[in-house]
């Protein structure tokens, strides 16, 4: 098995889905030529032509609008935007028109499509190009919106979106595009959309994460394992749907729960988390939830960027938290 | 490629320093020190590139955008504007910052990731840099349609590239422009590549300046490496502003001669040989100074002592910048609202809990 890091996942799996259906086709800023800004794209222009991996105009709406009429005309566009933060030119194409047209045509023209979007911080980026605003997206009805956090997951979750009948945002945590090397199968496999993944098993606290927040509730969970504290670690995965079952399956087994997002507290998919585990485990639990956030302020510029993102020792001062409750 | 490219528009200086008849008669009426002054700039400007470039490298700043090649575009531009005028940036203008009145120490600032780098002094009328592309032309429209309402005379230029063109905002911006008859203007300078995107990939026309027809404004394209030509194209433009004839939109032609940015490679995407052929013969800098050593207004001492000027002020904003005071984890609130709401007080305490607790 080759041994894949993150964004070679993602690359082979866009790699297999050009091959096995001539109806994909990748568009987006500099996915052609250069091989994507990250190099998710790197030798699919040379190997699929221009028909198949193009590099458009610089226009975000241009982009999904023009992907979305592909769609409805039977092609598997995957659009890359080349950072999440700049989604928000084509946001009136995905909240407008890519996420409701199922609905506003009943059944006749779904927007079958990806759109891929690196995101979140912790790699020095300029400006404005390390938000997370995944909250946004999940809360727009009829789209899906998947995070991996490991180079099999991302493989597997990226050709489950391209075959998935629905548009799905694939979020891509920068942070963890070169971060680890995993084996990765050569062959196609999927791993299905609103499947939670359980890291590791505990029996005092459950972590929910999700991106790059994984490792770094992992290494929070690791920290008290050692104090003879066993930490349940959960791969969310799936922002939308939610695999509600896996989760508060896990709540009730602990009785506690930390969430770790890197975005911005106030309404954040862990208030949703919050609100979902209250609605269905309230007498499992022995501690309120807490969370691990962003705080309610524009992603600052990489002077303070450590100092807005969770790190172990926050996720750790939370878990006392719900411990000493 | 080149192709699409290869009419420059208006020059009034030959890439080998001579005047054309109509740079005959721009060149005549500029008085000798703003002559100098040009030089100066794209000199400083220039320098002050290549040492932001070793910062990065010695990873003493961050992702560094480069503006190497595009500086007779900028110094042309800007200098033929007023204090009292407006200026919209995007991430690649430290030329016109510096010279609207931004301190070398800010600009490090901003490349070091940090938000006061994005502040200009008191009476600099010079927004931070607009990251998302395209999305200052519209505010530029806004400024000078404000101008126009209070009835100042202060025009609005938003700077941007080639590939801002093929976004939403670009057309929304110019026809504002034409339909409130504002005085703005738009400078793209066009240096051919939206990071590994050629100019043909952004527009089917041949030139951006054409698609001021659509919006009942003026167009005019330029040779954005001939400073002359540029300084007197853009005080047409500011001067029709001003005398409430309306918008325009100039395209100065040039190249950026190196990578996107310091995170970017263009040889994945450029031909050596263009590059070699823009940096090589249409170099903005050397073209100015044989014309000015032509004139006898420039020396081979004045360039030495000019560059040693530079340099020193340069350095002196590294030092200056780098022993600025680490901004403390709290200032991450300290101007997301006029007056903080109490639940952003409640997460600002937690933030210095934890602080305290590490
Ligand atoms: C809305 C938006 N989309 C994508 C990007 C990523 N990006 C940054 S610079 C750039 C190319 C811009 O090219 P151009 O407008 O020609 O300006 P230049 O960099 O050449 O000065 C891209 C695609 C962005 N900053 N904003």
């Amino acid at each position: 098995m080759a041994q894949f890091t993150l964004i070679q996942a993602i690359n082979d799996a866009m790699r297999l889905a050009l091959e096995r259906d001539p109806g994909v086709v990748i568009l987006g800023e500099d996915v052609g030529k250069n091989g994507g800004v990250f190099r998710a794209t790197e030798g699919l222009w040379e190997r699929f032509g221009d028909d198949r991996v193009i590099d458009t105009p610089l226009a975000e709406a241009g982009i999904v609008g023009t992907a979305i009429g592909m769609a409805v005309n039977g092609l598997r566009p995957i659009v890359e935007i080349q950072f999440l933060g700049f989604a928000y030119p084509g946001f009136e194409q995905i909240v407008s028109h890519a996420a409701r047209l199922r609905t506003r045509t009943q059944g006749m023209f779904p927007a079958a499509m990806v759109i891929r979007a690196p995101y979140g911080g912790g790699i020095r980026a300029p400006e404005l190009h390390s938000d997370s605003t995944e909250a946004l997206f999940v809360h727009t009805p009829g789209l899906k919106v998947v995070v991996p956090s490991t180079p099999y997951d991302a493989k597997g979750l990226l050709l489950a979106a391209i075959s998935d009948p629905d548009p799905v945002l694939f979020l891509e945590p920068m942070k963890l595009y070169r971060a680890v090397r995993e084996e990765v199968p050569e062959e196609a496999y999927e791993v299905p959309i609103g499947q939670a993944r359980v890291v590791r098993e505990g029996e005092d606290v459950t972590l929910l994460a999700w991106g790059a927040m994984v490792p770094v509730a992992i290494a929070a969970a690791e920290e008290w394992t050692q104090k003879g504290v066993s930490c349940e670690v959960i791969d969310v995965r799936s922002l939308y749907p939610l695999d509600e079952e896996t989760l508060v399956a896990s709540v009730k087994k602990t009785g506690r729960a930390v969430i770790v997002h890197e975005a911005p507290r106030t309404a954040g998919v862990g208030a949703e988390l919050a609100a979902l585990l209250q609605e269905q485990a309230f007498l499992w639990l022995e501690a309120p939830i807490a969370r691990v956030t962003g705080y309610d302020v524009p992603v600052p510029m990489f002077a303070l960027e450590d100092a807005f993102r969770p790190d172990a020792y926050r996720v750790s001062e939370a878990v006392r938290q719900v411990i000493a409750f | 490629m080149l192709r699409q490219i290869e009419k420059v528009g208006i020059q009034y200086i030959q890439p080998d320093g001579t005047l054309t008849p109509e740079g005959e008669v721009a060149w005549k009426p500029i008085e000798r020190p703003l002559k100098i002054e040009f030089y100066k700039w794209m000199r400083k400007i220039r320098l002050f590139d290549q040492r932001s470039i070793i910062l990065q490298r010695q990873g003493r700043i961050g992702t560094y955008a480069p503006l190497q090649g595009q500086e007779a575009a900028q110094v042309g531009s800007t200098l033929s504007l007023n204090r009292e005028d407006w200026i919209f940036p995007s991430y690649r203008e430290h030329g016109v910052a510096m010279i609207a009145g931004m301190p070398l120490k800010q600009i490090l600032l901003y490349w070091m990731g940090r938000v006061e780098g994005c502040r200009p002094p008191e009476g600099v009328k010079l927004f931070p840099p607009s990251v998302p592309i395209a999305t200052q032309i519209p505010h530029a429209a806004g400024a000078a349609w404000a101008s126009k309402l209070k009835g100042e005379p202060s025009v609005a230029v938003a700077y941007f590239g080639d590939g801002a063109t093929s976004e939403g905002d670009f057309h929304e911006g110019l026809n504002f422009a034409g339909v409130f008859r504002l005085p703005v203007i738009f400078f793209c300078q066009n240096n051919q590549y939206a990071i590994s995107v050629p100019f043909s990939r952004q527009t089917a026309t041949e030139t951006v300046a054409e698609k001021a027809a659509a919006y009942a404004i003026r167009g005019v394209r330029v040779d954005g490496n001939d400073v002359l030509a540029v300084y007197t194209v853009m005080k047409e433009a500011v001067k029709r502003a001003r005398t409430g004839e309306g918008a325009t939109l100039i395209e100065a032609v040039t190249y950026r001669h190196g990578a996107h940015t310091t995170a970017d490679d263009a040889g994945r995407y450029r031909e050596q040989e263009e590059a070699r052929e823009w940096v090589e013969l249409r170099d903005p800098l050397k073209r100015y100074r044989r014309l000015l050593e032509a004139e006898g207004l420039w020396s081979e001492a004045e360039e030495r002592d000019w560059e040693a000027c530079c340099k020193q002020e340069i350095e002196e904003a590294v030092c200056e910048a780098e022993s600025a005071k680490a901004p403390p984890a709290s200032h991450l609130f300290a101007h997301v609202f006029a007056d903080l709401p109490p639940s952003l007080v409640r997460q600002r305490e937690s933030l210095l809990r934890q602080e305290e607790g590490r």
